[in-house]
């Protein structure tokens, strides 16, 4: 007997207030075409609509607008909090999505789970507006399936008049008492292990068993040290006041930087991971074609422009980074600099049997 | 007669019909359906074959989960201890409270309720955070007096903000905050039954007050008790959101790991068996104490 979990609706963690609503999303949501009679087709066959699943507070405030008056295509979009959500939304079958943005290690996820759409390269010229680094990525070669929307770093967000010095070592918050009780690491298993090996010297990805322990004991000594482990909202436990250095990534200090300016961000010396949120076509999307045009336009340098105005992301897009001001293109938290890019990494998905161990490992160190 | 009871099982039916479906639906479905994945193993990302494996269950026992489980009773059994502490004579308080006073007393008790939980959770943060309501007003005070200090010559050392949020304490002042009301209902109810003649009886005949509390008010108000402790102690035992919110490095309650299982880590079999483990012990829990109850009464008798 196979079960498949298409009843069951998670509630989002990061987001406990979109959680609330998850029920009643869950209830009202069946199928997104439904019975609706078909509207006019465009000229390639399609009808002129598109589903976008899409992050809260992700596009410019035109985007949408401009993609109609560009194309005729209505976007309807609707909203997801978490990685999780989204996957459990579609790995039942898709209920109508033309585009998602899953980041790269849900990419992966997708990928294994074969939900992904192989993306038509030719319908989609504007790819050539990417940053070389993001052309060939490890999770996706080639680019076949995904192109990148949104890039983030994850560091140390700090609190400056409380520091001794720039913390630029993930020794500061994971293996130091100098800063105790004032720190915030992430609750998230893999981020939380796959950092602390980083900080070893070893790589995010295939870290060998020994090294593992190795991160846990680490951690279980610096306990005592910790005010919390977050999820993901450290950048609001560093603007109360209630820590003074964080893990967390550069979006989201860059946002409560422009409240205080006594806070920082950082990229630690050892390096870190780069997460990537992208553009994909799930199996079963009922309008390929439009989702292709829709992708394409997003890859545009000026719509691009638009969104990152907005949204005050790291752009992999040189056509849009051109034209976005030097308030943006020279903020060293949202573009930290290259040779500490170089030592960053993307993460994956190394399979089931390695999230369960990272979490069991983790249960261990919020237990010891 | 007969037709009366035909009509009466028609009632009957159509007023059970309902709520009787609906438990079906929404409660036993789901549920034997999350007892069913407990048994079964993750194929791939998007597959869990039941087969009747009890390697969830065995994974369950290791003693890093039954410590967790053991940790979780321990906060809850706490919360119900001092629930039952406050919560007792608020009930006194209200028993004896005049009919128009006990009305607003009442709704004072359920007033909490027309707020979310969350909402309620969030709130607490802003109270007990470092740079939160009570700091602020302490902070105030300690100044003050500091400024007293100063002038006979005495300064004081600068305010030390207290530690009031991510940590234990916070957790279980949380649950205790949250789970008041559902102690306090059933002992006024209990307590709003008892005859006052006993107690009148019991002073004029020579009882003090407290003998007559433990004596006379205590025992007739047990069945109040033990449902006040059974609904305080189960909902705390898989409270979620409290030390989620509340809590500080070492907080993480059993809950918190079963909802990691059905999220982040994707091993819905694993978080199935923790979730009904818990529920195995729960049921285990309150038969022996019914056991021990009857064997009481019976020697009693």
């Amino acid at each position: 007997m196979t079960f498949t979990a298409s009843s069951s609706r998670r509630a989002s963690r990061r987001s406990l207030l979109a959680g609330l609503g998850a029920a009643a999303a869950g209830l009202s949501f069946t199928s997104l075409d439904g019975c609706a009679p078909k509207g006019k087709a465009g000229p390639n066959g399609e009808e002129l609509k598109l589903n976008l699943y899409n992050w809260d507070t992700y596009t410019g405030k035109t985007t949408l607008a401009d993609f109609k008056a560009a194309t005729g295509i209505q976007v309807k979009m609707s909203l997801f909090a978490t990685n999780d959500e989204l996957f459990a939304k579609l790995k039942a079958g898709n209920p109508g999505f033309d585009v998602i943005v899953p980041s790269n290690e849900y990419v992966t996820r997708f990928r294994i789970a074969d939900l992904l759409m192989e993306l038509d390269l030719a319908k989609i010229p504007n790819r050539v507006n990417l940053l070389p680094a993001f052309q060939n990525p490890p999770f996706d070669p080639g680019r076949h399936f995904s192109m990148p929307y949104t890039w983030l770093v994850l560091g140390i967000g700090y609190r400056k008049s409380k520091m001794q010095g720039v913390p630029d070592s993930w020794k500061w918050v994971m293996d130091s008492d100098r800063y105790r009780g004032r720190i915030g690491l992430f609750a998230e298993a893999d981020d939380l292990i796959e950092l602390g090996a980083k900080y070893l010297g070893h790589s995010v990805r295939n870290i060998p068993l020994p090294v593992i322990d190795q991160v846990a004991e680490m951690y279980i000594r610096q306990k005592p040290y910790v005010k919390i482990f977050h999820h993901d909202e450290g950048q609001d436990l560093l603007l109360s006041g209630e820590i003074d250095i964080v893990m967390e990534y550069n979006g989201d200090i860059a946002q409560v930087m422009t409240e205080d300016s006594d806070l920082d961000f950082v990229v630690p010396r050892e390096g870190s991971i780069i997460n990537s949120d992208c553009l994909c076509i799930p199996k079963g999307a009922p309008r390929p074609d439009n989702a292709h045009k829709f992708i394409n336009f997003l890859l545009d340098g000026k719509n691009g422009a638009e969104i990152y105005n907005t949204i005050k992301y790291p752009t992999p897009n040189a056509s849009a980074l051109a034209l976005m001001p030097a308030s943006y293109r020279e903020n060293p938290v949202i573009f930290p600099p290259a040779e500490v890019m170089a030592r960053c990494e993307y993460a994956d998905f190394e399979g089931l049997a390695r999230s369960h161990l990272y979490d069991e490992t983790v249960t261990r160190i919020f237990a010891a | 007669m007969d037709e009366s009871w035909k009509r009466a099982r028609a009632v009957f039916a159509t007023l059970a019909g309902p709520p009787v479906v609906w438990l079906f639906a929404f409660f036993l479905i789901p549920l034997a359906i999350i007892w069913a994945y407990s048994f079964g193993e993750n194929q791939s990302l998007t597959h869990i074959a039941i087969n009747g494996t009890l390697s969830n269950y065995i994974h369950a026992i290791k003693p890093l989960y039954l410590g967790i489980i053991f940790k979780s009773f321990w906060f809850a059994a706490l919360t119900t201890a001092l629930c039952l502490v406050v919560g007792f004579p608020v009930a006194i308080a209200i028993t004896f409270a005049s009919e128009k006073t006990k009305i607003w007393l009442l709704l004072l008790i359920m007033l909490p309720f027309w707020t979310n939980l969350l909402i309620r959770t969030y709130a607490l943060m802003a109270v007990l955070r470092t740079e939160g309501y009570i700091n602020y007003s302490l902070a105030f005070l300690w100044n003050g007096l500091g400024h007293l200090a100063a002038l006979t010559g005495h300064p004081m050392a600068a305010f030390q903000p207290l530690e009031l949020l991510h940590n234990n304490f916070a957790v279980v002042f949380g649950l205790v905050y949250v789970q008041l009301p559902f102690m306090v209902l059933p002992l006024y109810a209990a307590l709003d039954r008892l005859d006052r003649s006993l107690l009148e009886a019991s002073l004029d005949l020579g009882a003090g007050h407290m003998t007559t509390f433990t004596r006379i008010v205590v025992p007739l108000a047990t069945p109040g008790i033990v449902s006040g402790v059974l609904v305080t102690l189960i909902p705390s035992i898989g409270a979620y959101l409290t030390p989620d919110l509340l809590g500080g490095p070492s907080s993480q309650m059993i809950a918190n790991v079963i909802e990691r299982q059905f999220k982040t880590a994707n091993d819905w079999p694993f978080g199935a068996a923790l979730s009904f483990l818990l529920m195995y012990m729960t049921f285990l829990a309150i038969a022996v104490q019914a056991v021990v109850a009857r064997g009481r009464r019976a020697r009693q008798a």
